[in-house]
């Protein structure tokens, strides 16, 4: 049996929807309220390290792998660039232009409500992705490097 | 403007020097230098609080980076340089000493906000345009997605390549990891 005890395990299934919900909605919401990508992004990555001190490193790699993470990661990164550069082909404002609340958003009254701020949400949403992916990664690929885990691991089993 | 394009010709003089030069000492003092110079660049564009952040990283940098040149190719100075040198030093730290004491008086009081104090400060025009100018109610959102995004991507790309730097330093058993999942 690897992780920790039976009271953990079950207080961190219960606990672990919780936080991813409130990890989404911190960067859903965070051009609205106190939050954004990376707030937001330390939560959902605290749910799965969560998960991984609870149940051990192999059950959180079985829901989000490194490959995966990785990719994430990569897809965030890139998302985020993607939003500054249609910035500067779309209009001749530059780089990171907010272009949806300029082009679409700006004669209506949208302020306060979950689709305005233009590319703010999107690119909120795309640092979320990046924040959470990475510092999921930093603990995985510690915890890999970490020689002692399996002594803990027997220890378990006595 | 020349202001911009001599800062700029320096910092480039300087990451040249950095390149070429032989002396690993020399090196880490010239990339200082860049640092140095961004970050005056970074006061000249009205971003003081990026300006701060840049010098005390720079600062930081350059003392471990020199800390680590030293033990590897240290030299003795003695006799009239040496006396040379500390006379040199004593004299900078008076002189930025006595600059600092100026600052210090033309700060404002404790609990006022500098953009009371400076008229077109960029902070004013955040808190009045913020909404209007990118229509997120939220208004960190909005300077640092919108006004300041720059350095948002800045911060992405450092995360970026620390998660780059740790998983290639600890490369051996992420390679077997890999492999296992494929």
């Amino acid at each position: 049996m690897k992780g920790m005890t039976i009271i953990v395990k079950t207080i961190s299934s219960w606990v672990k929807v919780l936080i991813f919900l409130f990890g989404i909605y911190i960067v859903l919401f965070g051009h609205l309220t106190p939050g954004g990508g990376f707030s937001g992004g330390v939560i959902l990555a605290s749910c799965y390290v969560l998960l991984m001190l609870a149940y051990g490193r192999e059950f959180a790699e079985k829901n989000l792998s490194l490959p995966v993470a990785s990719k994430l990661d990569c897809v965030g990164a890139l998302l985020f660039a993607a939003i500054a550069l249609c910035g500067l082909l779309y209009g001749a404002a530059g780089f990171f232009w907010n272009f949806i609340q300029w082009e679409y958003l700006a004669d209506k009254e949208t302020a306060l409500h979950l689709v305005s701020a233009g590319t703010i949400p999107l690119s909120n949403i795309a640092i979320g992705l990046k924040v959470g992916a990475s510092l999921f990664l930093v603990v995985l690929v510690l915890s890999i490097f970490r020689p002692d885990m399996s002594v803990l691991d027997t220890d378990e089993k006595e | 403007m020349a202001i911009f394009y001599i800062l700029l010709l320096f910092m480039i003089i300087a990451a040249f020097i950095a390149v070429e030069t032989k002396y690993l000492l020399g090196a880490v003092i010239c990339v200082g230098a860049i640092g140095f110079g961004a970050s005056i660049m970074f006061l000249f564009l009205q971003a003081p609080d990026i300006a701060i952040t840049q010098i005390v990283v720079e600062v930081l940098a350059l003392i471990i980076l020199i800390r680590a040149c030293i033990s590897r190719e240290l030299t003795f100075i003695s006799g009239p340089r040496e006396f040379f040198g500390v006379v040199v030093s004593v004299v900078i730290i008076f002189v930025i000493f006595l600059a600092g004491i100026k600052i210090l008086e033309t700060l404002p009081d404790f609990g006022t906000a500098i953009f009371a104090e400076v008229p077109n400060a960029a902070s004013q025009t955040y808190i009045k345009e913020g909404l209007v100018k990118t229509g997120a109610a939220n208004l960190v959102a909005s300077v640092i997605l919108d006004f300041r995004a720059y350095d948002t991507l800045g911060e992405a790309t450092v995360l970026f390549t620390a998660i780059i730097g740790a998983t290639v330093i600890l490369r051996k058993k992420t390679k077997k990891l890999l492999e296992e999942a494929e």
